[in-house]
């Protein structure tokens, strides 16, 4: 520990001018990874249990993506599903992965493994009815990730500038604090890495709902700005056309307790934790985000994990999520910096949190908190572990795409 | 902070109906007046407002907008006086209301 203080300081010493770089893994395809995982993606369900076994039993730095997704989904869901595993296997993040299958799932394992290798990273299949049923896949399975782990670790952590990250900022269990304390400062450290030249992405298109207005202005061109309306229609329309309304889900019953009343109180709350830069575009579910700086939005819904992991898989190598009451969820592939701006919740939980912005609410300016939430940025960047990770919180879930039939009624507006 | 502290109340903009609880208030409780928000003479409250909750800070009749952060976030759906707790049960969000569009624009 304390030599790597010094080592720090040696550093910043050694390099002068900077203050917004940090040391990253240089990937052959030209992003640098904070991390420098080998990921364990099972393609279905029936692959997952396994995958977490795998992970489980190869050690440090192995960590496996389990999620809920069919052998067989239906499209658009295989799509989107194939879009999640093929961009998880390609963030920075990872330095190798390992494709688990059953080996009868219409998505195939070397589908994915071609995402990996096209990244220029090392990766290997594993079909469980192939090598003979689970018992010899978990034997082989972890000779293949303890393998790939040592083709990782000839990685080296090189110096790297903050206009090589892209943020993913979310937030999760909003309470009134959220909007004036938490996503306010989250904000103002986007916009802090956006001046220095990075990327910034924020999601949960429900939560647009009520502030769109505000989004649309900022827009930079006519066809971001009409994606997003219409995008943010489309969510609307969904509760329109099944005759409910969003009340008692949107804001949720935990959001009400904390003072939430409407969907659009939340939004306007939620929309400040993208800070004030111009929306350079809006991408869809787990779809590239482009690095190259500046602000752009997903195409999320509002369930937190699953949102994460699209911004994840769009190649987010780092993410901010602020809680209100107290969210404790982190990431397998990114670090996750939680930052509560309520008192309460830093009292109660604070080896869940990684960064105190409820001194807003006694005068600390957000953009003083931004500056903290930034400089946390980086030295997570730099390897610091953030509170998820040391607590071995890796929450991971694909959003399942639904048929638009059974939404809209059969037609796509 | 964005926003005017005014007591134990936080007023994001000066159009806003409604500010923010930065304690546990009890009824009894006032918010001073304070230039530069709605609020031009003290307010008592009649009633508590959790911490984070929201206290109207003038008269805001049923059916009317209720504004925070300078923005529409619902309509009163009963008569709101000054210093009552405003939420889900005198406000309502106008946005994503199918319930709304399938009983013609009536509430259920």
């Amino acid at each position: 520990m304390k030599l790597r203080v010094e080592a720090n300081i040696f550093r910043s010493a050694a390099r002068g001018q900077s203050m917004d770089d940090f040391e990253g893994y240089r990937r052959p395809d030209g992003t640098v990874g904070v991390r420098n995982r080998v990921a364990v993606l099972p393609v279905s369900v029936t692959a997952s249990s396994l995958a977490e076994r795998i992970a489980a039993d190869a050690g440090d730095g192995v960590a496996a993506t389990p999620h809920g997704m069919g052998a067989n989904q239906p499209e658009p869901a295989r799509t989107q599903t194939r879009r999640v595993l093929r961009g998880i296997g390609r963030n920075p993040n990872v330095g190798a992965a390992l494709v688990v299958a059953l080996g009868t799932e219409a998505l195939g394992a070397d589908d994915v493994a071609d995402a990996v290798a096209d990244a220029g990273r090392p990766v290997e299949t594993l079909r469980i009815r192939e090598v003979g049923g689970t018992a010899a896949a978990i034997d082989h399975g972890v000779d293949l990730a303890r393998s790939l782990r040592a083709d990782a670790d000839g990685a080296r952590r090189e110096p790297a500038d903050a206009s090589e990250l892209i943020f993913g900022v979310e937030c999760g269990g909003s309470d009134a604090t959220s909007g004036i304390a938490a996503n306010p400062a989250v904000g103002a450290a986007c916009d802090r890495l956006v001046d220095a030249g990075g990327t910034a992405c924020f999601s949960e298109t429900p939560e647009f709902i009520g502030a769109e207005h505000i989004l649309a202005d900022r827009c930079v061109d006519a066809e971001t700005r009409e994606r997003l309306l219409d995008r943010v229609e489309e969510r609307e329309d969904m509760a329109r056309r099944m005759g409910v309304d969003l009340r008692g889900a949107q804001p949720t019953p935990g959001n009400q307790e904390g003072g939430l009343t409407t969907i659009e109180e939340k939004s306007l709350g939620a929309i400040a934790k993208g800070g004030t830069s111009p929306i350079r575009g809006m991408v869809d579910y787990a779809e590239p985000l482009p690095a190259g700086g500046g602000l752009v939005l997903m195409d999320t819904p509002g369930y937190d994990v699953e949102s994460v992991v699209g911004k994840v898989a769009g190649g987010a190598q780092i993410v901010a999520f602020t809680t209100g009451r107290g969210s404790t969820t982190g990431n397998p592939i990114a670090p996750v910096i939680k930052v509560t701006g309520n008192p309460k919740t830093w009292a109660r939980m604070a080896n869940n949190i990684d960064v105190n912005a409820s001194t807003v609410v006694e005068g600390e300016s957000p953009s003083s908190v931004g500056e903290r939430i930034y400089r946390t940025v980086l030295d997570v960047a730099d390897g610091r572990r953030t509170e998820a990770e040391r607590r071995g919180l890796a929450e991971f879930a694909i959003n399942e795409l639904q048929a638009r039939a059974t939404t809209t009624g059969g037609e796509r507006p | 902070m964005k926003g005017t502290v005014v007591g134990d109340v936080l007023v994001m903009d000066p159009g806003d109906a409604v500010a923010t609880a930065l304690d546990d208030l009890a009824a009894g409780e006032t918010v001073p007046a304070a230039d530069g928000t709605p609020v031009d003479e003290g307010i008592e409250l009649p009633e508590a407002v959790p911490f984070g909750h929201k206290v109207a800070l003038r008269r805001i009749d049923a059916g009317g907008v209720v504004r925070k952060y300078g923005e529409v976030i619902g309509r009163a759906t009963v008569a709101i006086d000054p210093g009552e707790w405003v939420h889900t049960h005198n406000c309502e969000s106008t946005r994503g209301r199918g319930d709304l569009d399938v009983s013609g624009g009536e509430r259920a």
